[in-house]
Order: C-alpha cells, then sequence, then structure tokens
C-alpha cells in the first residue's frame, strides 16, 4: 500500500484482469520501424504512465491502441478477446478516449460542435431525428466548468480558443466519453498551473471510477504524483516496467533519457531539470 | 445550466457584439448583400419588366437549374472536394436517362430511379478513386469531366445511329403520370385564381401571363432546404463540417469520413442528374452539350454563396442565393440597353469579390491565425 498523495487516492487493483493488451506489437511505416515489439496492458482502475524520449514511439503506440493505426505485428487483446480496431470509431465504441498530441479538432468548427464530433446526441425519431445542439452547448460549458476554464460561450470557434483551452477541450471531450479506457498523450504540455493540477486531479478522479487510464507525459514530477505503473519506451522497445514506490525520480529520469549522461547534463544545467 | 449557476456569469473579457459582427460571421451573408445590389442594379438600369411576374420567373428558371448544382457542389466543398465532373455529368445521365426511355422504353418511375442509382454509381466511383488514391479531387474529377463528356459523345451516336442529339423524348414522356414533377409548371390552379383576384399580370382574356412555376424552381427551394438542414441540424452534417475542415482530426475523432466524402460524390452526381432528367423532359431531346461549363458555374454560385475552397465552412443557402445572382445577371443584361458579353466580366469580378471577401470572413472565424 503506497502512502495516499494529493493525486493518488487508493492503490489500483494488481489482480484485476487487464482491459486493454498489447503483446508484441510492432508498427513499421515504410522502412521505418517506429515499434519493434512493445506489450502493454492496463487494468482497470489504475493509471499507466508511457514515458520516453521524444521519437520514442509513444504516440504511434497509443494510435495503434485507439484504431488510428493497425500493428504490422502482434496481438491486441479487449476484456480478454483478439480485437483488431479499424478505425478510430470502433475503439471509442468500445469505450476507449484518447487525447491526441495534435488534438484532433476542427479549428473552423464551434467548440460544442467540436466537443460532440462523431458522437453528436440526438433528439425525435426517424426521419426528424436531429442534432441536439442544446444538450451539446450545456454539456459543453459544464464540463468545461469542470475543467477549471469558464468558456465564453459553447459557439466560439476551436479556432479562436488560447492553445491551453483547446487542449483542455480536448481533455474534457475525452473524459466525458472514456468508459473503460482513456488516453492522454501529453495532455499537460500546453496548460497552466492551475489547469494541470486540475488535469492530474481528474485523472486521479475517473481512475478511482474504475476507468483505465494511459498517461504519456515528459514530466517525471506530473507522471510520478497520479502514475501507479510506469513503462519506459526507447527507440521502439520497452526498457522496462515499475510499480509506484518502487521507483526514485532519478532512476526514472534516467530511464527516459535512455540512461543517457543524463547525470552530466543535469550538471551543465545546475540541477534544473 | 441554470441548476448550476443561477444566474449565468458574464465573462468581463467579452465586448457586446453588435447584430452586424454577428450577421458577419454567417457565410451567406455575401450571397444575401450580393442579391440586394444586383438587384438595386437592375431596377436603376434594367426595364420594369424584370421585375414582373413573368420577369422574375424568366430569371429564377436558369438560377433553379444552377442551383440544384450548386447545392450539392456546395455541400461536397464544405466537406472538403471539388467535383469538376458535374457539368459532364448532366451530359452523361442525359444521355441515358434518354436511352431509359427511348431505346428501351421504359415508364418515368423505372427509368428515373434508375438514371439516380447510375449517376450515384459513377459519383461512387469518383468518390472512390479519391479516397483511395489519396490525390486531390480536382485532379480525379478534371479526368472525369473529359471521360464523360467523351462517352456522352460515343454513348448518343450509338443510341441515336450516328447523331448527337437523341429526340422524342417528350412524346414518349407526355403521358407519364410522373412527368408532371420533372416538367412544366407547377400550382396552375393558384396562378389561375390570383389572377382572377387581379395580383398577377393577365392577358386581355383573362388568363395568366405565367400559368404557373416552373417545376425546377421548387426543386431548387426544397432542395436548399433540405440541404440547409441536413448541414445545421444533423450529426451527419456536423460531419460534413468537420471532414471538410480536417479529414485526419476529424477521423481521429470517430468520423467515418471515408464514408461522408463517398455519399457526398454521390449526391452532388444526383443533382446533376436530376438537372439532366428535368432538362431533358423540358426539351423533349438530349445532346452532347448539355451542362456544358456548369461545373465552373455551379462552383462559382457556391463561393458566391460563402463556400471555402480549402473546406469545412460555407452554407447551402449561400449557393442558393449565389445562383440567383447568377440567374439575375444573365438574364437582367438582356433587359438593359448593356452588351450580353458583359455577362463574362462580371462573372469574374463577383468571383474575385466573393474569394477576397471570404479570406476576411475566414480570418475574423479563426481569430487571425
Ligand atoms: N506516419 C509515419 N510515417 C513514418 N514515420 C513515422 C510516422 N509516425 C511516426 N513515425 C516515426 O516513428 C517514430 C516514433 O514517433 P512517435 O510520434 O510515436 O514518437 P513519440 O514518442 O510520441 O515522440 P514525442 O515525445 O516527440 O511525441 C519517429 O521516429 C517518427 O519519425
Ligand atoms: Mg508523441
Amino acid at each position: 500500500m503506497t502512502e495516499d498523495s494529493k493525486f493518488h487516492h487508493g492503490d489500483s487493483d494488481n489482480n484485476a484482469a487487464p482491459i486493454v493488451q498489447m503483446k508484441d506489437i510492432e508498427k513499421h511505416f515504410g522502412n521505418i520501424i517506429a515499434l519493434a515489439g512493445v506489450s502493454f496492458d492496463i487494468r482497470p482502475g489504475e493509471c499507466h504512465c508511457l514515458l520516453g524520449d521524444n521519437g520514442a514511439g509513444k504516440s504511434t503506440f497509443i494510435k495503434t491502441m485507439s484504431g488510428v493505426h493497425q500493428p504490422t505485428h502482434g496481438e491486441i487483446l479487449f476484456e480478454g478477446k483478439p480485437m483488431s480496431f479499424a478505425t478510430p470509431r470502433d475503439s471509442m465504441e468500445a469505450g476507449i478516449a484518447t487525447v491526441f498530441q495534435d488534438l484532433a479538432m476542427i479549428p473552423l468548427m464551434s467548440v460544442s460542435r467540436n466537443f460532440f464530433m462523431g458522437r453528436e446526441p440526438t433528439k425525435g425519431k426517424g426521419l426528424t431525428k436531429r442534432f441536439d445542439i442544446d444538450t451539446a452547448n450545456e454539456i459543453t460549458m459544464s464540463e468545461m466548468r469542470k475543467m477549471g476554464i469558464n468558456l465564453r460561450g459553447p459557439d466560439q470557434a476551436v479556432g479562436t480558443l488560447s492553445g491551453g483551452e483547446r487542449q483542455t477541450v480536448a481533455i474534457a471531450r475525452a473524459v466525458y466519453f472514456g468508459a473503460k479506457v482513456l488516453i492522454l498523450d501529453e495532455p499537460t504540455s500546453a496548460l497552466g498551473v492551475r489547469q494541470t493540477s486540475n488535469v492530474l486531479a481528474t485523472i486521479d478522479k475517473v481512475r478511482s471510477q474504475g476507468v483505465g487510464v494511459v498517461f504519456i507525459s515528459h514530466n517525471v514530477r506530473h507522471a510520478l504524483a497520479v502514475g501507479d505503473r510506469f513503462t519506459v519506451l526507447n527507440r521502439g522497445k520497452t526498457l522496462g516496467t515499475a510499480k509506484r514506490g518502487e521507483i526514485t525520480p532519478e532512476e526514472l529520469q534516467d530511464l527516459m533519457a535512455g540512461g543517457q549522461e543524463l547525470a552530466q547534463l543535469e550538471g551543465s544545467l545546475g540541477g534544473t531539470i | 445550466m441554470s441548476d448550476t449557476t443561477p444566474n449565468p456569469v458574464v465573462d468581463e473579457r467579452i465586448k457586446a457584439e453588435p447584430l452586424i459582427s454577428r450577421l458577419m460571421k454567417r457565410p451567406e451573408l455575401g450571397a444575401i448583400a450580393g442579391v440586394v445590389l444586383v438587384t438595386a442594379f437592375f431596377l436603376i438600369t434594367a426595364d420594369s419588366a424584370m421585375f414582373t411576374t413573368a420577369g422574375i420567373i424568366n430569371f429564377l428558371t436558369p438560377a433553379a437549374q444552377l442551383g440544384i448544382l450548386a447545392i450539392g457542389a456546395a455541400m461536397l466543398m464544405i466537406g472538403g472536394e471539388f467535383d469538376l465532373s458535374i457539368g459532364s455529368m448532366v451530359a452523361f445521365a442525359g444521355l441515358f436517362f434518354g436511352i431509359c426511355v427511348m431505346v428501351w422504353g421504359f415508364p418515368l418511375i423505372v427509368a428515373i430511379p434508375l438514371t439516380f442509382v447510375f449517376a450515384a454509381f459513377v459519383g461512387a466511383i469518383n468518390g472512390m478513386i479519391v479516397i483511395r488514391s489519396g490525390l486531390p479531387s480536382f485532379i480525379v474529377t478534371l479526368a472525369f469531366l473529359f471521360i464523360l463528356r467523351g462517352l456522352s459523345l460515343v454513348g448518343l451516336k450509338w443510341a441515336s445511329g450516328g447523331s448527337t442529339q437523341l429526340r422524342g423524348v417528350r412524346d414518349a414522356t407526355e403521358n407519364d403520370w410522373l412527368a408532371p414533377f420533372f416538367s412544366g409548371d407547377a400550382f396552375p390552379g393558384l396562378f389561375a385564381w390570383l389572377a382572377e383576384k387581379g395580383l398577377v399580370e393577365t392577358f386581355k382574356n383573362g388568363t395568366p401571363k405565367v400559368s404557373g412555376m416552373p417545376v425546377e424552381i421548387l426543386w431548387f427551394v426544397v432542395l436548399a432546404l433540405v440541404a440547409t438542414y441536413i448541414l445545421l441540424r444533423t450529426p451527419a452534417g456536423n460531419w460534413i463540417f468537420a471532414a471538410g475542415g480536417d479529414s485526419n482530426a476529424a477521423s481521429n475523432s470517430g468520423v467515418p469520413v471515408n464514408r461522408i466524402k463517398i455519399s457526398l460524390f454521390m449526391v452532388t452526381a444526383c443533382c446533376a442528374a436530376l438537372v439532366a432528367i428535368i432538362t431533358v423532359i423540358d426539351a423533349g431531346s438530349t445532346d452532347a452539350r448539355r451542362g456544358f461549363q456548369k461545373e465552373f458555374e455551379a462552383i462559382i454560385a457556391a463561393v458566391i454563396g460563402g463556400c471555402l475552397l480549402t473546406g469545412g465552412y460555407g452554407s447551402a443557402i449561400g449557393a442558393f442565393f449565389g445562383s440567383i445572382i447568377f440567374g439575375m445577371v444573365v438574364i437582367g443584361l438582356t433587359y438593359t440597353d448593356f452588351d450580353q458579353d458583359w455577362f463574362q466580366v462580371f462573372l469574374g469580378g463577383m468571383l474575385l469579390i466573393a474569394v477576397l471577401f471570404n479570406n476576411a470572413i475566414r480570418k475574423r472565424v479563426t481569430g487571425e491565425r
């Protein structure tokens, strides 16, 4: 049992059956080998952090989980059954929601149209079945407020939002739709202090509701604050997985940089990383 | 919302936005302003006959024929693609329809649905090639512009035994119960009644000068309304805007982008088929030049209506008014002392102004990024 902290309350169940199991995933783009056999799983109620250098293959890996890419080799089990997500829509229908690194937002469309893109609420039946815009607006505003952002209006175009506001819309959307698994690819890269702590608290909250969270970050402190397990990728391979409480920030940081001369780097930067 | 915030907080960072500036953000605004301007222009310069019932119907008829194409083109443009083959598609669908009626002797109830299925199939091929190859639709449909036009010529010669015209469609369809939906005038009773009440101009003997509303105008209005409803009030509409705005982001968000785009190509081709059916029955014949250069006019009408060439933004109502501007200018010039050939100058000028205007609007909407 690890100690409760601000962003981590209660341990996850280590014996629970994984929701998604990725076995020996390889992904090639032409002659580029982006993933060379990565295994990973995510259990209900845990936050599994995926860490690694730029270009390590983190985004590529989670994209095979969310149906954007099909793995060249390897197997994906969803709730124990072999599953291949042909499109992102398939994985969404299975209850997996993703915040992509590029956010997947349409700048010319309004916040609420973006929020519900692909999963619009409807009212009416048959021929009169239509997009329920009022419900969409209401939910968007209240979900955004929960994330600590007061939108000027639900019909504001996403292109006019600030970078962090845009990122928050993407996170709020994924949290709202992520019934079983929530994948966050560097969700806090553009966020302010208050919004970051909001996101970390949200991860802790959905985790306690039994959702499995995959959290990609370059920030060791953020990862350690919320994570139950930590898997480090390097050049398309896993360097290993550590459990909460079994690894120090320094060890994790060394692993993330591929164990290379970080000590030396740290010296020259005066210990700021 | 009211349960969490009893009196919603007014954000101090928003200036009260005047109605004008809110309207400025609507894509169809430019086209509506254009209609007002063009109307004013012709009210001053043209013979007053232009704005009688007969005169209005006179310019609305070509506007409607173009508008049916323009609404399809606008939806496709919002979805992020072009179709340069719609003009040729009018000729090709007209040929197919002519063959159904003249060579195979089908009644309209068979010939019309068959023509739509055929057009949708050709549209799907267009869309499939664009999606599968990832090539710009501009170049793929440019190829089809020539392929379909050429096939129409070859097919006409085959069907008519050497000529490039297939005649006799009028006689073959005259007594078909479905014909009134696709040709002639609607509401003759209404117009007769209006004439009786003295609300429309009549001939000396009391019959109205205009015997009814040409059916293509009805189709035009209904299509504009249906397209607007789909775009603004249905999930499919949201998907069309998303697919055109950023197809990768849309697809990652679960929008079935390929399905949407192929369907839009099919809808556009069906719009061309509708124009083909209406004009072929009306003229009683089909020929290989039918729909010549209509693809450009339809795209221009869509752009005047506020569609961005880059996709993801636009409106069917805009294309509706864009087409009306078109019809007014083509026909209106004959009511004035101006040389007819000013039409082309006018057209190019309108297009240029519309594109500049739309560009400014887009910057407003996206916050000048
Ligand atoms: N579509 C693609 N085609 C070719 N190569 C690709 C493609 N997508 C990713 N790659 C390559 O795969 C490698 C891994 O990329 P990926 O985006 O997964 O890295 P990452 O770990 O997410 O990095 P970062 O921390 O910078 O986000 C990179 O070398 C990249 O060039
Ligand atoms: Mg990445």
